[in-house]
């Protein structure tokens, strides 16, 4: 009995306990409930500002699904769940808990529609919600969104997170957000000088466009220390643009280099001017699209290794048509350049066509492995992660074939061959399988090119026409028969034209670039690093 | 003598019978079928983007042939391809014409195509629909436009991102290819723009080449525009395969749609088909279809789409639609004249109305433009376009822009008695001259 009356005062006391919580959290889902009746977005908007404004961190589940577009209302009951798409059907989750709460067909659920403007304001409100999330990398987030729209009302939880806040580097962002929220509030003046000077600091394009708007909006002290600290990060801004602009011009180059490369061997070294150079790129980045196909529907996990395995199956590929190339047209065409041009150009036509009959016209979708994706900042200047590794990758097939040029028999034979034929051929070796070869050499490597070109460009037929007259102008512009004048002219090729865009603008700035390679020409034919020695007038 | 003159009598008539009968049978031939041309590039630039129209012109007259044809005829479909190249455009628009005799002719994409195309189709008197969103500033006798005129897509675009829904935006970036749709709908949207209130140093216009693929410079000057401390859009006329490293770039550099959004005008399910669009959720394009609009039609028209060619994963379009409205137009007009003589046909097109795939119906205007409504539609993950906003009713085709000096004064109205693409209403005179 005793035992009984313990049991249930214990009960009592557990419900007691468990009830506020309950409330509130049924009041949540009543507010929750009301998304499955706001029929516009002005509707949705209000039912989210309610959300928030109960602070509850439960609420972030829902919020954030909203955002991303997977909250759904169930047509059959109006109940509102979050959805994870899986096939025909989609897995329904309890919009606060996360539990698993049924399936349902994609016709019996309607997804609650969001627009840029809702998607603002739900992040507006995430940010205040994850102040204090556990994660340093969500707490960054928030900082960085309450920072781009500061509020006055955001200045109270601020301080409470500034308060807790342990990490240093969060604190900064945070104090900054505050600033933010200071400058757009009725604070006294000397809390906004102080704030302004906080942010003068931060130095960077969001800084600047809030200090614009503050300057715009206030008067007295407050307007001259916020145009003194626009001067300040207006200057610091001028040095990163340069630096900018060199990376861009670099980042430019690197894919200049990737894309002559190839025909720098084949036109380069064995003189052959090779129109259909453009379509062995192409060809290497529509292996890329096949293996990526396969990987996804049969290996998912190797996603972000595709690349790295279609590195070798493009130069396969792309040698392989090459040999064929060379052994069934261009052999018999040495020295007829112009038959040659005609007959390369023709080919060219061929694999296009023949590529645009089997994947068909359209462009093909190559997906960025996770490595490539995204970017990281350096002071002021935001370094894309596919520009980065485009360098590196175009600096490594360059180290690569340097050394095969210089340091193997092969590169021995080759380049004895383009110096002096007949003499090579009575030296014993067999110049036409060492032309052979390097034409496939040379088409492989543009191959492995177009694995990299598929991370920036669009993998259609038509890859290729894109790349065919930049790689020519590297290729004469550096020198013709010289790999580190194609490296040199790929870099100040891409380094003029992209400090010449941000002034002429894209259309001009490659007409300007185009007449002072003609000019240069005028002034050395043979290029940056000419070739010397008998070969040149073979 | 006799026999023979009798004999010789007897093989002439015996000929022209044969010959006559032959004739008869050729005459009987050409009458059973009716033939329309498809004049799209099927190699080339543009393959990646006419290849389809074709394909969706040979399903349009498939299907009418399997509800019987029209004017109790067969239709036959005559395929050619100019090959992406520009006066080969004309030489095959008179092939079709005079060698093969097609009633119609649909095709072009390109501006440059359809002007070097004009001539031939005025010369010849027969018919083209032309289905692509386009410059405007043209109205010619024997053309059909089918797609949108600049009021019909880039002014209610602009309408939207002004609008307390699409943001409020205050400053402006007008990015485009450098050719002549995108230089002639950014000097109308600068006009606009103009004349509701932005000043000049809120706008800023820059083009690239066709084909551009290295964004970076550009991405960046549009984040430098967008740090002012005014919402900032770009607005996009950027062309086929150029789009698809812009939107690379703008993932890359971390551009969200919240902040800055870009409204792109050439930019389909097409051209998303080969992008991951995950990281540009949000970004707008404006159309007047979308492959996600839920009616009826549109789910048959897919679903027979993919069907005729053989792949659940081509998506559809706003020229694809278009086309569908212009070939049914076409038939439509063809039955209400009871002949395909060209001459009669372009008189009864006009007034003639049929369903659209957005669940109303669309009539070819005196101008030769077509009503429709006007969506806007935000890039959702899975490559499609979620409509976000559309015009309230059905928006009329406006020729020549209200927004140009040189072409305010023009209309055109091809009903006799005025008859005329170029009316200028300020000096009553047929034969004003547009910006082109």
């Amino acid at each position: 009995m005793v035992l009984l009356r313990a049991i249930g005062l214990t009960l009592l006391f557990l419900l007691a306990n468990l009830l506020p919580a309950n409330a509130s959290e049924a009041d949540l889902r009543a507010i929750i409930a009301k998304f499955a009746t706001a029929t516009n977005f002005s509707a949705t908007e209000a039912v989210v500002r309610e959300l928030a404004a109960t602070g509850d961190p439960l609420v972030e589940r829902p919020l954030a699904a909203l955002a991303e577009g997977s909250l759904y209302v169930r047509r059959a009951d109006s109940l509102v769940f979050v959805g994870k798409e899986g096939g025909d059907s989609v897995e329904l989750l309890d919009p606060l808990s996360g539990e698993k709460s049924g399936e349902a067909a994609k016709g019996d659920i309607t997804k609650i529609k969001v627009n840029n403007t809702l998607r603002r304001v739900i992040r507006d409100a995430l940010g205040t919600l994850t102040l204090r999330a556990k994660d340093p990398a969500v707490r960054i987030a928030a900082a960085a969104t309450m920072f781009k729209t500061p509020d006055a009302a955001n200045i109270e939880p601020l301080d409470a997170a500034i308060a807790a806040e342990t990490d240093a580097k969060v604190k900064a962002l945070f104090e900054q957000a505050r600033a933010a929220s200071v400058l757009v509030s009725d604070r006294s003046e000397a809390d906004k000088l102080a704030a302004i000077a906080l942010i003068g600091v931060r130095g960077d394009r969001d800084a600047l466009s809030l200090l614009t708007s503050v300057e715009a909006n206030s008067q007295g002290a407050v307007k001259d220390a916020a145009t003194a600290a626009i001067g300040t990060i207006n200057s610091t801004l001028a040095f990163w643009d340069a630096g900018q602009n060199i990376w861009y011009g670099i980042s430019l180059g690197s894919v200049l280099l990737l894309a002559a490369i190839g025909l720098a061997i084949t036109f380069g070294v064995m003189g052959v001017i090779n129109m259909a150079h453009g379509e062995m790129v192409m060809l290497g980045a529509y292996t890329t699209f096949v293996v990526q196909e396969v990987i996804r529907s049969s290996f998912p996990g190797l996603f972000d290794w595709s690349l790295v395995i279609a590195l070798p199956l493009a130069f396969l590929v792309a040698a392989l048509v090459g040999l064929a190339i060379e052994r069934g047209v261009i052999r018999f065409l040495y020295g007829r350049p112009l038959e040659t041009l005609l007959a390369t150009w023709g080919v060219s036509l061929i694999l296009q066509q023949a590529v645009r009959t089997i994947f068909g016209p359209t462009n093909q979708e190559v997906g960025n492995p996770s490595w490539m994706s995204g970017s990281f900042d350096v002071g002021q200047l935001a370094i894309t992660w596919n520009r980065l590794w485009i360098l590196v990758f175009s600096l490594c097939v360059f180290a690569l074939l340097l050394y095969v040029m210089k340091r193997t028999p092969w590169g021995l034979q080759m380049r004895a061959v383009t110096a002096n034929r007949r003499m090579a051929a009575s030296m014993g070796i067999k110049t036409p399988w060492v032309d052979a070869l390097t034409f496939a050499l040379g088409s492989g490597i543009a191959g492995i090119a177009g694995v990299a070109l598929s991370q920036i460009d669009n993998v259609s037929p038509n890859l290729g026409r894109g790349y065919i007259i930049d790689s020519f102008m590297v290729v004469v512009f550096g020198g013709v028969g010289n790999l580190w004048g194609t490296l040199v002219g790929a870099f100040s090729l891409g380094i003029v034209n992209k400090f010449l865009e941000p002034y002429a603008g894209a259309v001009l700035g490659k007409i300007v670039v185009l007449v002072l390679i003609i000019l240069f020409i005028q002034k050395r034919p043979r290029g940056l690093f000419a070739l010397k020695g008998r070969a040149v007038e073979a | 003598m006799r026999g023979n003159f009798s004999t010789i009598t007897k093989m002439v008539s015996a000929g022209v019978v044969a010959a006559s009968l032959l004739m008869a049978v050729q005459a009987k031939a050409a009458d059973d079928t009716i033939k329309v041309g498809i004049l799209h590039s099927l190699s080339g630039t543009m393959a990646i983007s006419e290849t389809t129209l074709k394909d969706a012109m040979l399903m349009l007259i498939e299907e009418q042939n399997a509800k019987g044809g029209l004017l109790g005829k067969k239709l036959e479909a005559v395929v050619v391809d100019p090959a992406s190249n520009w006066p080969l455009f004309a030489e095959k628009a008179r092939e079709l014409i005079s060698k093969d005799k097609v009633a119609a002719v649909f095709g072009c994409w390109t501006s440059v195509s359809r002007k070097s195309v004009l001539p031939v189709f005025s010369e010849l008197d027969n018919i083209l629909f032309y289905p692509v969103q386009y410059e405007g500033e043209e109205s010619e006798r024997n053309v059909f436009y089918t797609g949108a005129a600049p009021n019909q897509q880039a002014i209610p675009a602009v309408d939207y991102l002004m609008s307390e829904d699409g943001g409020s935006v205050k400053r402006w970036v007008l990015e485009g290819t450098d050719y002549v749709y995108p230089r002639t709908t950014n000097k109308i949207l600068e006009a606009y723009l103009k004349a509701k209130g932005v000043a000049a140093e809120d706008i800023m216009v820059n083009y690239t080449p066709f084909g551009f693929s290295d964004w970076q410079t550009e991405v960046s000057a549009i984040k430098k525009f967008g740090s002012a401390g005014k919402k900032t859009a770009v607005v996009s006329t950027v062309n086929g395969d150029a789009n698809v490293p812009f939107y690379k770039e703008l993932g890359n550099q971390g551009i969200k749609a919240e902040d800055i959004p870009v409204m792109a005008f050439s930019v389909g399910e097409e051209e998303l088909a080969g992008l991951d669009t995950a990281p540009l959720v949000g970004h707008l394009a404006a159309w007047n279809y979308f492959e996600s609009v839920d009616t009826p039609e549109n789910k048959k028209f897919i679903a027979d789409w993919h069907k005729f060619i053989k792949n659940d994963k081509r998506t559809t379009n706003d020229p694809m639609e278009a086309h569908y409205i212009g070939f049914n137009m076409w038939v439509k007009a063809v039955e209400k004249a009871g002949t395909t003589d060209p001459d009669k046909v372009i008189d009864a097109m006009i007034g003639v109305s049929v369903p659209n795939l957005t669940g109303g119906y669309s009539t070819m205007m005196p101008n030769h433009h077509i009503t429709k409504p006007v969506l806007i539609g935000e890039i959702q993950a899975d490559g499609q376009f979620e409509t976000v906003s559309q015009t309230p009713g059905l928006v009329m085709g406006d020729e020549w822009s209200d927004y140009l000096p040189d072409s305010k004064d023009l209309i055109s109205d091809w009903r006799a008695p005025l008859s005329c693409g170029n009316f200028n209403v300020a000096t009553g005179k047929c034969g004003g001259k547009g910006t082109n």
